[in-house]
């Protein structure tokens, strides 16, 4: 089954305006989903990942309702049929 | 305050301010007493660097923009911001392997006149960027990003940036940098090679008080016309070089403390320079709650305060490195921004001054420029 990756609306300009990606290739990882936007939509991943390929600090990535930073980052293993959600974290001032 | 026009006539005056929730921009005709104002623009992110590019045939405005979440970039107008563009991909970036990722762009700066497509940028973690296509795209100065000091180089409180950048308008092969915490850089060979310049400039807080780099240099200023003359403002000083940096003077003579961060030289006075200076790094706020911006006219020898129309009591302000500048009319406005959201500016060299804004958010730079 097709990943489905959400995106937060403050990237949707990079997106066409879409708020939903879906993902048909195989994905092991959030980091091989990432990896498949990156492809169709690079300037995307910029704002999610830094030049380095690491997780933003205030961003937050979630496999169905669960955060990846409290399972294995970017290696954490994605489901067929999952939804990875991209949300701004809380901060700021 | 009502909004601008987005086109301008030649002498009009623009003032680029940068907040940590975004940039506005402040117009006047060239008499610089009625202002309107236009913003924000990029709401809710920092700007730490904004430009004003008229070479080449270009009115470009170039805006560094960073997001606490979504990370930073450079962004372009050309129609005084009535719109912006950018590459959609992060225009500055560190290559892949170089284990560093972009934190902030603190500095955009147009090359000489007769490299009209030439800018640079500077950015943390310490590094210099070179545009060749009028800022679309950036390119890393490996000179630097390898240079074999950069282990040892040590963030400051505002993080390990490269903020100012020195262009020898005259030699194409020399410019210099300064970097927080790590001194003042300079190369001969056109960014090959970078060697520090730091003889008699103290750093405070390391042992050894004079060492060959790692001084927190807050800025560094010169007038085009006697480029090799530079001024200091550091981390606990304030100097003068007459050798583009080979060695530095003392020139804090009669200020109420030679600590602070903002200078900004003279357009058409290369002995004439102004600072605000800052009570101490514990307490940094300006020197007896009063807001005065001083300014020598002899080259460092004497200082003035210069109050008139400044609040001189209750004022515990402070300006930040970037938050002070000055156009290039005859009679030159200086502007300065704090970080309480008040903006100034005066159109008679500083002699009095009025008040631009009272509420913006926190100010991180201040740039003007004169409507070519």
């Amino acid at each position: 089954m097709p990943i489905s990756v959400i995106v937060p609306r403050a990237l949707t300009p990079y997106t066409r305006g879409v708020g939903t990606l879906v993902i048909e290739e195989r994905c092991r990882t959030v980091g091989d989903a990432l990896a498949a936007v990156a492809a169709r939509v690079p300037a995307l991943t910029d704002r999610v990942l830094t030049e380095q390929g690491e997780l933003r600090r205030h961003v937050n990535v979630f496999v169905d309702e669960e955060s990846v930073r409290f399972i294995d980052g970017l290696a954490t293993p994605v489901p067929d049929g999952s939804t990875i959600t991209i949300l701004p974290a809380v901060s700021g001032g | 305050m009502p909004a601008t026009s987005p086109r301008h006539d030649s002498g009009d005056v623009l003032v680029l301010v940068g907040t940590m929730k975004g940039a506005f921009i402040f117009s006047s005709d060239a008499k610089r007493k009625k202002w309107t104002m236009d913003g924000p623009h990029f709401p809710g992110q920092a700007i730490y660097s904004l430009a004003f590019d008229q070479r080449g045939g270009r009115s470009r405005l170039l805006a560094g923009t960073q997001s606490s979440h979504w990370g930073g970039t450079i962004r372009l107008s050309d129609d005084f911001g009535q719109t912006w563009v950018g590459p959609e991909r992060q225009a500055v970036r560190f290559p892949e392997g170089s284990g560093l990722s972009l934190a902030g762009i603190w500095q955009i700066t147009p090359g000489r006149a007769d490299e009209p497509d030439v800018l640079w940028c500077g950015v943390e973690p310490a590094a210099l960027f070179e545009s060749r296509d009028g800022g679309e795209s950036w390119e890393p100065v490996e000179g630097l990003l390898n240079h074999e000091h950069r282990p040892k180089w040590m963030p400051g409180g505002g993080g390990l940036c490269l903020h100012t950048i020195v262009v020898d308008p005259r030699d194409r092969s020399r410019m210099a940098i300064a970097i927080s915490t790590a001194g003042f850089y300079r190369t001969d060979d056109g960014g090959k090679s970078w060697r520090p310049r730091n003889n008699g400039v103290r750093a405070v807080f390391l042992p050894n008080k004079m060492p060959e780099f790692g001084q927190c240099v807050h800025k560094v200023a010169h007038h085009p016309s006697r480029p090799e003359r530079l001024f200091l403002q550091n981390h606990w000083g304030l100097y003068r070089s007459d050798d583009w940096g080979d060695s530095w003077q003392d020139i804090a003579n009669g200020v109420p403390s030679d600590f602070g961060f903002a200078m900004a030289a003279h357009p058409h006075n290369a002995d004439t320079v102004y600072i605000v200076p800052i009570k101490s790094d514990e307490f940094r706020v300006v020197p007896d709650a009063k807001l005065r911006v001083y300014r020598t006219r002899d080259a460092g020898a004497s200082w003035e305060p210069l109050t008139r129309g400044l609040p001189q009591e209750d004022a515990f302000e402070c300006v930040l490195r970037d938050g002070l500048a000055t156009d290039t009319h005859d009679r030159a406005g200086i502007y300065f921004g704090t970080r309480s959201g008040k903006v100034f500016a005066s159109s008679d060299d500083g002699d009095s001054w009025t008040s631009l804004a009272d509420a913006l958010p926190p100010v991180c730079c201040v740039k003007a420029a004169v409507v070519a």
